[in-house]
């Protein structure tokens, strides 16, 4: 068969890529504080303790004020430049893109460091808010590389007939763009909210007094008899990015098709 | 023509309209990514000392990073971690790449790649910690090897080292290097290999003349991506990596939070900034060198 | 009867340094069929739009109906547009697409329906309007996009390339549905097409474009018998050439020299003034030319040739022939004749020509 090892490999790959992820629940759910096998018995007393660390909860809800937060920002930004990239040609367009398409590659402790500086040196106090500002930097380029290929899948004609048929050109992006590059929209915000959710170097730097989910688990980690909770609260998350994923791409290839474009791949 | 139809008429060409729409999301990165990394820049020719800034230019800090030997070390193995991580990925990402493009039914592709990328989206933090759960002096590795009496002892040069530090990498920034790979295998036309095959070269042969020079771009793409944002990389050696695997974004969060020295810490930043580049840059010349050899 | 829809006041259209449109002058009239044909390249699709309005001018002017186009967004001309990939709304079924011009026009649900109904009978689809547009087929689309640009009562249709994007069959098919179609609505339609046949089928008058300038505007018999140029003749259908020389011009009548064929006389009227691209050389089209068989007599001249290539089309044979004592070859064309035999390569045949079918280039 054609690519008969090939495909033993791939699935190897695809082992070896959820092998830790797996784990997650294993542990979770086992009756005992020592990560290691043999497993000891099943038990959610791990999870029922989640609801009782009050320290856990503000944690939450600052993540998710600023995920939200920053989903909707990036989200506007990434249309902005999607569009314009699309849509117009201007001078330096390539060099402006690829410098807002820059912190993809851009280590982000040096992202987080330059920020901590400026931030400290305009004497301005840490918050949820700077982690927003961070989160916004790094999100509005995976934003844009989503929304693009729903912009670009655009028959620019579409506009066009619209505003043939005497429609305004507000009117136009109302009744015809936007309708045709929401599922695009909704994916950005879903990949923007998982990002600043599971982000950790840059809230690590910008966070204030008061931590978000991934600073605050990275405290836990220090203390051994934490790690059964860690992994039960592991699993949430892990299992809540998965939804958040799989609806993006729902979205991202219900808007594919809705273009008339061929589908050929993933987020990026 | 007036002023105010001049203007109009400004407003309605394309460059124009470009510029006005891209220039809130360009600002917004002017602002906070720019100005940043210019001050970043300029702090690294400040001095501190405790809380008091210096802030006469000086070149005190660069003499430092270069003369003392503990910069060096973490810098060198910096780049040598994230060239290991590199290589491993990329080789290791590679087949799966050509598999899914060239073996997977066309429908089932974006099945795929969605599989794969789904791990990377995934709690970053968590994974690194599982992989110290995994290679751990009690760890599931050792605790399963141990019970089925593979090995008598557990091992120890899995955890807190280098090689440590490459494992786990590589494992979280597989998927960054599927994709580029992955479309521009898919930008072939396919017709291409046929014309290969037909004009009398063999499987191997056509893969190594055509395919894999058409995959170069996506192969430089895989390598650069991996490569620049592990060489930052803070969470994983601080984890798994122990006192023989920290890494330069380690040195650079002590100086910065730690020890107070946010000058120091910045000179680091712009060294480590400017390596990355120097080294992206002479890959990508010996790649278009030896693409052009090829021809 | 007939008054101008449409002025073209030497429009001009840059591109950056690029210049698209050198000066375009020419005037539409209500109800007229009208093509711009031209290669690609040749700003026929860009005067299109700067009729619609996605174009501004650069220099000179538009008028609809007599009223001066400049700063006019396309969404207030009195003209629409079926653009070349017919752009279908894709979240939209087949009866909001048709509709959707009317959003404004403040009418009831039962009359805006009684509106698209009529506009989709009109194009062959009654009964299609819940449809989704994703499901329709391509020359469905077109017939939607007709349908969705017609509801509004345009003065002017104009049409990019609509038929480009259809096989053969449903391509000739749908020309004849168009022409049916605007003599029926008796709108002036506007086509850009490249290609010739299709405008010789469908026009009233063709306006033929090179390098953004209208090489030649005139109905589709003189455009094809009396083009003006060696260009115009080359782009419409086929064209033989033949070095010539110019003995002497009388009044009316030019004594001309024809490599191959000889001396002949021929009126002023067949030789246009500055179309030869710095030669001078006769033009004449394959179907000018016929076969003498035995027992033929030629009606005007005759010459003798030599069968080099015999191309076989069914109903039509194309014949290149080296005309005797020189190295010059033409094509003619002969209708296939019942019990009539197809002459073999290498054949020795007599040629009938006529000096009137002749166009002088110099």
């Amino acid at each position: 068969m054609r690519g008969g090892w090939l495909k033993i490999y791939a699935l190897a790959y695809l082992v070896f890529l959820y092998a830790p992820i797996a784990l997650l629940p294993v542990f979770a759910f086992n009756d005992g504080t020592i990560i290691a096998f043999p497993l000891r018995g099943f038990t959610f007393q791990w999870f029922a303790e989640l609801g009782r660390i009050e320290a856990l909860h503000g944690a939450v809800l600052n993540s998710l004020m600023i995920a939200v937060t920053t989903a909707i920002l990036a989200t506007v930004l990434g249309i902005c430049a999607a569009r314009s990239a699309a849509r117009y040609d201007y001078p330096g367009k390539r060099g402006v893109m690829g410098f807002i398409m820059l912190p993809l590659v851009l280590p982000e402790i040096i992202v987080a460091v330059s920020l901590l500086v400026v931030l400290l040196q305009l004497g301005l106090s840490l918050g949820a808010w700077t982690v927003i500002l961070g989160h916004v930097l790094i999100c509005t380029p995976f934003s844009i590389a989503i929304l693009n290929s729903a912009f670009q899948n655009l028959d620019r004609s579409l506009e066009e007939a619209a505003v043939d048929l005497g429609e305004t050109p507000w009117s136009t992006f109302r009744l015809i763009t936007l309708p045709l590059v929401m599922p695009g929209i909704i994916s950005s915000l879903l990949i923007s909210f998982t990002i600043s959710l599971d982000e950790f170097i840059i809230a690590f730097f910008l966070t204030g007094t008061e931590p978000t989910l991934p600073v605050y688990l990275w405290g836990q980690l220090r203390f051994p008899q934490q790690i059964p909770v860690v992994m039960a609260l592991g699993t949430i998350l892990v299992a809540l990015s998965i939804i958040l994923l799989t609806t993006a791409e729902y979205f991202r290839r219900r808007g594919v098709a809705r273009a008339g474009g061929k589908d050929t791949g993933g987020f990026l | 023509m007036s002023l105010a139809q001049k203007i109009g008429r400004m407003r309605r060409t394309d460059a124009a309209s470009g510029i006005l729409l891209v220039s809130p999301t360009a600002l917004y990165a002017l602002l906070l990514l720019a100005a940043p990394l210019a001050t970043i820049v300029v702090f690294s020719f400040w001095t501190q000392d405790y809380l008091t800034i210096d802030r006469s230019w000086t070149l005190a800090n660069y003499r430092v990073a270069v003369t003392e030997p503990i910069y060096g070390q973490l810098m060198l193995r910096s780049l040598w971690i994230s060239g290991s991580v590199t290589v491993a990925t990329v080789l290791l990402a590679f087949p799966i790449a050509y598999f899914v493009s060239f073996h997977v039914d066309p429908a089932r592709k974006s099945l795929w790649i969605f599989l794969i990328t789904i791990p990377f989206w995934t709690s970053y933090l968590i994974r690194v910690f599982l992989w110290k759960v995994i290679l751990g002096y009690n760890g599931v590795l050792n605790s399963t090897l141990l019970g089925l009496g593979i090995i008598d002892a557990p091992l120890t040069f899995i955890l807190y080292n280098a090689n440590a530090v490459v494992i786990t990498l590589a494992h979280a920034f597989a998927p960054f290097a599927i994709l580029p790979i992955f479309v521009a295998l898919e930008k072939i036309d396919r017709s291409l290999l046929e014309a290969s095959r037909d004009l009398g070269e063999n499987r191997v042969t056509t893969f190594l003349r055509v395919t894999l020079p058409l995959a170069m771009p996506g192969v430089v793409a895989a390598v650069l991506i991996v490569f620049i944002p592990t060489i930052g990389d803070y969470v994983t050696p601080r984890l798994v990596g122990g006192p023989e695997g920290l890494m330069i974004a380690n040195m650079i969060q002590t100086q910065f939070l730690k020890l107070n020295n946010a000058p120091m810490g910045a000179t680091l930043a712009v060294l480590a900034m400017l390596i990355v580049t120097v080294v992206s840059l002479v890959f990508v010349a010996l790649n278009r060198r030896f693409l052009r050899r090829q021809q | 009867m007939t008054k101008p829809i449409i002025q073209l006041q030497d429009v001009q259209k840059y591109f950056g340094d690029y210049h698209a449109l050198r000066g375009i002058n020419a005037e539409i009239d209500e109800g007229e069929f009208f093509s711009l044909l031209g290669p690609s390249g040749c700003g026929k699709t860009t005067l299109l739009r700067v009729i619609a309005g996605f174009e501004d001018v650069s220099t000179g002017r538009v008028l609809i109906d007599g009223k001066p186009m400049e700063g006019v967004a396309p969404n207030r001309r009195p003209t629409n547009m079926v653009f070349q990939s017919y752009a279908i709304f894709p979240h939209l079924s087949v009866a909001r697409n048709v509709g959707f011009g009317l959003r404004r026009a403040g009418l009831t649900k039962d009359e805006l329906g009684r509106r698209v109904g009529e506009a989709l009978e009109m194009v062959g689809l009654s009964g299609y309007g819940a449809r989704a547009a994703h499901a329709l087929s391509g020359g469905q689309r077109q017939r939607v996009a007709l349908a969705r640009a017609l509801i509004l009562k345009p003065k002017v249709l104009l049409l990019d390339e609509p038929l480009s994007a259809l096989d053969k069959k449903l391509r000739e098919q749908m020309q004849v549905e168009l022409i049916k179609l605007q003599r029926q609505v008796g709108i002036t339609f506007i086509l850009v097409t490249h290609d010739q046949e299709e405008a010789l089928v469908m026009s009233d008058r063709i306006a033929v474009m090179f390098d953004g300038q209208i090489a030649q505007m005139d109905d589709p018999e003189v455009l094809y018998r009396r083009p003006k140029t060696r260009r115009v003749a080359d782009f419409i259908g086929v064209m033989n050439f033949l070095p010539a020389e110019v003995l002497f011009e009388a009044g009316e009548k030019i004594e001309i020299e024809i490599a191959g064929l000889g001396r002949a006389e021929i009126s002023s009227d067949q030789a246009p003034r500055g179309g030869g691209d710095g030669a001078t050389s006769v033009g004449f089209r394959p179907e000018t030319l016929t076969i003498l068989y035995d027992g033929q007599q030629a009606t005007d001249r005759e010459a003798r040739a030599k069968v080099e290539e015999v191309v076989y089309y069914g109903d039509m044979t194309y014949y290149d022939v080296r005309l005797e004592g020189t190295d010059k070859t033409v094509r003619l064309s002969m209708r296939n004749v019942f019990g009539r035999e197809v002459l073999p390569i290498g054949a020795e045949a007599r040629i009938a020509w006529s000096p009137g079918a002749l166009v002088l280039f110099r």
